[in-house]
């Protein structure tokens, strides 16, 4: 008996563990027409965080438009999966939040509203964004699929207190930087954090640091070029932070979000790291106050090209399938407008995507002046192809595991780099 | 409701067809298969549509391009299947070595499973004062809900601050530095342990059940002959148990082969070389290429090795005992 009744709460037991897989989306309301679905990334300190900020700007685009919009904040580790499950489905949101490297990709999924000239008129024109930014909107020459919301740039975190006992300046060259890292490298302090295990920064590094050596990982016709030997040296030169420089952490290898780099940082663990401009409320919320770090471009070494950054940001896309088309423009119209933006851009740190908007996310002057000289003139767009989300995953994947190998004592050369990379050419090329 | 409108369905049409045939069918006869209908439609929906919906996706070009509108994906014949198998290109050789490492921790796994479950079955048989706290406790690792379990291994696996370096490098002093459980060449011994650690209970239960229904007087005879208790393990147990183990066996390489949930809760979105399982892997190869035709084409190969396995291992069983 008493075996029997094991065996049945066992059997529960299990039947409960299976059950409690997600629940399906319930995205669009047949009713809709006075209802809006919207899928926010997360943009704040937490999701919830992001609710409170935006709460009151959809109840004010309910008041002046009687349209309600049903919020939905969706962690950027779900955020493309619940997208893929979005399309495929047809169970879509009505207006969503894209990180920008994704535009063009999710354009060719045909499942977004293109952006024609009728529907640019309906949220205010073209021309009210920063042209950097409206290029990120999808393939170039083509209607684009998306408009810009927040725009974000990587910089370079600095602790002024730590540079200044050590007696440096902030670097303006790779090897000041590098320089500077390992004197600054002591005993479990180090120079730099790294978000070495995740995929996303390290792609974006990748890019980066190619475009600091004038490579690119497309061709004009869109075909993948990552063995170029600029892309090698690049790649490189970012695993040298960590492999023979030794600034970094080996233990960074797990980093699999910006965070716990952001983290590291706010708690004087380390000296420098690259991060998006977004992080200040992170670094805040960690007890470290504003004027106790700077920022600068992340430098280029002696005689490459002045890249500091991606366009990096979020972007905005309607669903092709939505039942209120009209009510989504307009509801894009009111988040891209200059009182919403002037609203959201402080408390989640964006830079400006409006022409001739000054920045509002900082108080300090110089950290805005910085960060806009950044974004408008040291930054590239990501490759604007459809296989773009491919070269982040298959790129980014292999350097997390030549930083794992690493970290565990093994060296990477660049002979194991173009390896790395051409197994990821292959796998975009079949794809493709 | 799907109950009702079937037995609605089945009843009267299959009742008019009994009339017209030559023996008169017993009142009522329709009722098993009413009731079983319901049963068989759920089946068809959640099983069998979905295997013959990922069976045509595999010959299907069903990329990015194409997902928004599964009927304009042109049709490739065999080619996903082509690129899966050609191991001279990075895809196949991908899925090769995925496939080795699968092998591996399948083995390692369901044998080790198997054996700390029937250690403790036989442990567990005869009654003694705190029985049932051990029962309880063993099948913890069960009850708990798997992403709680994993989770709590994840962090515990964590180079500078989880538990298992701090045990034995901080506690126990061991020398030289605090290796990697998550990434590098670690990972297959953190995942093969995570999963028996969640498996061996299923073990643990089955063959406890199963040795209760061994009368103790064959037991008593054994001894009274003068067999110790490994002898009599390994002539009246073993044989005694062959059922449930048959089962058992087969269920638990199932399951362990498919295992995705503890590589996914376990790495993440980073998945290391030497943890890349593979249903994983064919995951990985989907989702974030968007390939959905190829990663289909890779299941239904996987699909057909498990069932050739099985299929192998189920003759063979039957056949030994036709012969014993």
């Amino acid at each position: 008996m008493k075996i029997r009744s094991l065996a049945a709460v066992a059997a529960i037991a299990a039947l409960a563990l299976t059950g409690c897989s997600g629940s399906a989306n319930d995205a669009s309301d047949p009713s809709a027409g006075k209802t809006l679905t919207y899928w926010a990334s997360n943009q704040g300190t937490s999701l919830d965080n992001d609710k409170e900020v935006l709460t009151p700007q959809l109840k004010k685009f309910e008041e002046e438009t009687g349209i309600k919009v049903n919020l939905e904040v969706i962690g950027w580790n779900d955020l493309q999966t619940r997208i893929q499950t979005a399309v495929t489905s047809g169970q879509a949101p009505d207006v969503l939040n894209i990180g920008n490297t994704w535009a063009a990709s999710l354009q060719s999924t045909g499942a977004f509203l293109p952006f024609d000239s009728a529907a640019l008129d309906a949220i205010g024109g073209k021309d009210k964004f920063v042209k950097t930014a409206m290029d990120t909107g999808g393939v170039p020459g083509e209607d684009p699929t998306s408009v810009p919301l927040y725009g974000l740039a990587y910089g370079l975190y600095y602790n002024k207190a730590m540079f200044k006992d050590a007696g440096l300046t902030p670097p303006t060259t790779w090897e000041d930087m590098v320089a500077a890292a390992k004197k600054l490298t002591t005993g479990d302090k180090h120079g730099f954090a790294l978000a070495a295990g995740s995929y996303t920064e390290n792609s974006h590094f990748a890019f980066i640091n190619a475009a600091q050596n004038g490579a690119d990982f497309f061709d004009a016709e869109g075909k993948p070029t990552f063995t170029e030997d600029g892309i090698i040296d690049g790649i490189s030169r970012y695993l040298d932070l960590m492999q023979t420089d030794k600034v970094v952490d080996p233990g960074n290898a797990q980093y699999d979000n910006a965070t716990r780099a952001v983290n590291d940082f706010a708690n004087g663990k380390v000296a420098m790291m690259l991060t998006q401009s977004n992080a200040n409320s992170s670094i805040s919320s960690q007890g470290m106050k504003d004027d106790e770090f700077g920022v600068v471009a992340f430098p280029s070494p002696k005689g490459g090209t002045e890249v500091a950054t991606m366009v990096a940001g979020i972007n905005m896309s309607i669903f092709k399938n939505t039942k209120n088309k009209d009510g989504a423009l307009e509801f894009v119209k009111f988040m891209t407008s200059e009182t919403t933006q002037a609203a959201l851009d402080k408390p989640f740190a964006a830079l400006p995507v409006l022409a001739g908007v000054t920045p509002s996310f900082t108080d300090d002057a110089e950290l805005a002046k910085t960060f806009s000289d950044i974004y408008e003139n040291k930054s590239r767009p990501l490759p604007l192809v459809p296989a773009e989300d491919q070269f982040e995953s298959t790129v980014g994947k292999a350097m997390n595991q030549m930083f794992a190998t690493i970290a565990s004592g093994g060296t990477v050369t660049k002979e194991d780099i173009k390896a790395a990379l051409t197994t990821a050419q292959q796998a975009v090329e079949a794809a493709s | 409701m799907s109950a009702s409108t079937a037995v609605k369905n089945t009843g009267p049409a299959a009742g008019a067809t009994g009339r017209k045939a030559r023996k008169p069918r017993r009142q009522g006869w329709w009722l098993p298969y009413a009731l079983l209908a319901p049963a068989v439609i759920f089946e068809l929906f959640v099983h069998v549509v979905p295997m013959v919906t990922g069976i045509w996706m595999s010959f299907l070009k069903l990329t990015k391009m194409f997902i928004s509108n599964w009927g304009n994906a042109p049709f490739v014949g065999l080619k996903n299947y082509q690129v899966a198998l050609d191991f001279d290109s990075a895809v196949g050789m991908g899925l090769l070595k995925s496939f080795g490492i699968t092998i591996a921790f399948t083995l390692l796994v369901v044998g080790i499973s198997w054996g700390l479950g029937m250690a403790a079955a036989v442990a567990l048989q005869k009654t003694f004062k705190g029985r049932a706290i051990f029962r309880t406790l063993f099948l913890i690792p069960y009850a708990l809900p798997m992403y709680a379990g994993v989770i709590a291994w994840k962090f515990m696996l964590q180079k500078d601050n989880g538990a298992l370096n701090h045990l034995i490098f901080d506690n126990l002093g061991l020398p030289g530095d605090k290796p990697f459980w998550l990434i590098g060449d670690n990972a297959f011994i953190s995942v093969v342990i995570v999963a028996i650690w969640r498996l061996w209970p299923f073990a643990f239960l089955m063959l406890m059940a199963g040795l209760q229904s061994i009368p103790t007087d064959v037991y008593e005879a054994a001894s009274v002959d003068g067999a110790k208790p490994l002898r009599q393990w390994w002539n009246i147990t073993l044989p005694m148990l062959r059922p449930v183990n048959i089962s058992l066996v087969l269920v638990m390489f199932l399951w362990t082969f498919n295992d995705f949930n503890t590589p996914f809760v376990l790495f993440g979105g980073s998945q290391p070389p030497a943890g890349d399982l593979i249903s994983f892997h064919i995951y990985n190869a989907s989702f974030l290429t968007w390939n959905f035709g190829s990663g289909a084409a890779m299941s239904v190969l996987l699909l057909l090795f498990l069932m050739v396995v099985s299929g192998i291992y189920v003759l063979f069983m039957n056949r030994r005992k036709d012969n014993a």
